[in-house]
């Protein structure tokens, strides 16, 4: 259980980074996953009242607060509209609405979770994460660092002339899934992003052949994915099963977006 | 620490701990239909209202519905036996542990939507767990209560 000795509304981001250099404090998101660590937190950070609630869109991208919950992103028409749903599919199975209320995007994309669908969705939509000190820092990087203690301000997503599509499997509704894939077609080609391995989410790139069919080009991405792909085994899946899924969801991925 | 929550209507000021959570402030001032179920955010029985938002009281710190409005059950007394009727009609639940929290996110649902189709139904309330039933007659509860009340604005 987590227990907190003081509890401070930051009135200011710059309040919010200096009380979050000190090492046993912690900036609170949604809180779930939080409290249900052991530990003792000096001073939670709570960055609600910033105004950090809000998705902005304008004609380049989405700007996406670390406050906003996994229910505003699933219900946001803005969103909706531009990625084909896939936003909505992405968060609608985590456990119920209650949870999603709570949960924010900061604290899902912050955390950087294996199974996380959200991680898995913005990657896919080539989104960046505006840091306090940090600066705008291109998510498939900040992916990869260490946990630091800056301040994640903003998820920010940029419209391209792009389609999208997400699936997961899931042993039953509402659990961790056992595999996620999120795909988009750009004008480049596509980008898979496979997650819940149960590492973290990996990113391909694959080019489309112009002599290739559709099936063709289906079936070959799948087969690179899961050429390249790592799947390790854990009680949801075995690694050779999430391999076979990961083939399966690129395909499905495929055939949807060239239909 | 001070706060002060609007709790099904009425202001209440008290003083807690900066890690008190909201499901033992809201018992803690009588409202013992909001239960605790799981503690990892998992199982709905906690579930109230924060402003008109249901949440998981068990998740949220009392420190942070400092200044804002919580409704549970206690508060929502009339629509809640006008619903919860159905769901006894049907012979749904067994232990009733899980009912509360099954009502108020029934309620938040039927306030974002008050006609459901049965697959928004069971999206809107995957977060509920019951134990005893599979949940088969709680959805027939749903649905008769809605066919009521259609037929009821009908006749209106």
């Amino acid at each position: 259980m987590m227990t907190i000795r003081e509890y401070k509304r930051a009135e200011s981001l710059e309040e919010a980074w200096q009380l979050n250099q000190k090492k046993n404090n912690r900036v609170l998101g949604g809180m779930i996953w939080l409290k249900m660590e052991k530990l003792n937190v000096g001073t939670a950070i709570d960055l609600s009242g910033l105004g950090l609630d809000t998705v902005e869109e304008t004609d380049e991208g989405f700007s996406i607060g670390a406050m906003v919950t996994l229910r505003q992103l699933e219900l946001h028409e803005g969103l909706a509209a531009y990625t084909g749903g896939a936003v909505r599919e992405s968060v609608r199975h985590i456990v119920g609405v209650q949870l999603r209320n709570l949960a924010t995007v900061g604290g899902s994309i912050y955390s950087r979770f294996g199974f996380s669908d959200v991680l898995t969705m913005f990657l896919a939509l080539n989104a960046s994460v505006e840091l306090y000190k940090g600066g705008i820092v291109p998510l498939a990087e900040y992916a990869a660092r260490p946990y630091d203690r800056d301040i994640l301000v903003r998820v920010l997503v940029p419209k391209e002339a792009a389609s999208f599509c997400y699936q997961s499997v899931r042993n039953s509704q509402t659990d961790f899934p056992v595999l996620t894939c999120a795909a988009a077609k750009t004008a480049e080609g596509y980008r898979f992003v496979i997650g819940a391995r149960p590492g973290k989410a990996m990113l391909f790139a694959l080019k489309p052949n112009g002599a290739e069919t559709p099936e063709l080009t289906a079936d070959r991405f799948a087969a690179e994915v899961r050429a390249q792909i790592k799947t390790e085994s854990n009680l949801r899946g075995s690694a050779e099963y999430r391999n076979h899924l990961a083939g399966v969801l690129v395909k499905r991925a495929v055939r949807r977006l060239e239909a | 620490m001070q706060i002060t929550i609007t709790l099904n209507g009425k202001k209440v000021s008290a003083d807690v701990a900066p890690d008190a959570l909201l499901i033992d402030f809201v018992r803690s001032h009588g409202c013992y239909s909001v239960k605790r179920g799981c503690e990892t955010s998992n199982c709905g029985l906690c579930t109230v209202f924060l402003d008109e938002k249901p949440v998981l009281s068990c998740s949220v710190l009392a420190a942070r519905a400092d200044g804002h409005r919580v409704t549970t059950l206690e508060g929502l007394q009339e629509e809640a036996a006008e619903f919860g009727g159905f769901i006894a009609d049907q012979g749904a639940e067994q232990c009733g542990f899980c009912n509360p929290g099954f009502i108020m996110n029934a309620l938040a649902l039927f306030r974002e939507n008050p006609y459901p189709s049965e697959e928004e139904i069971k999206e809107y309330l995957a977060g509920n767990l019951c134990r005893c039933s599979g949940y088969e007659g709680q959805l027939r509860g749903i649905q008769a209560f809605l066919a009521w009340k259609k037929s009821k604005e009908a006749a209106e």
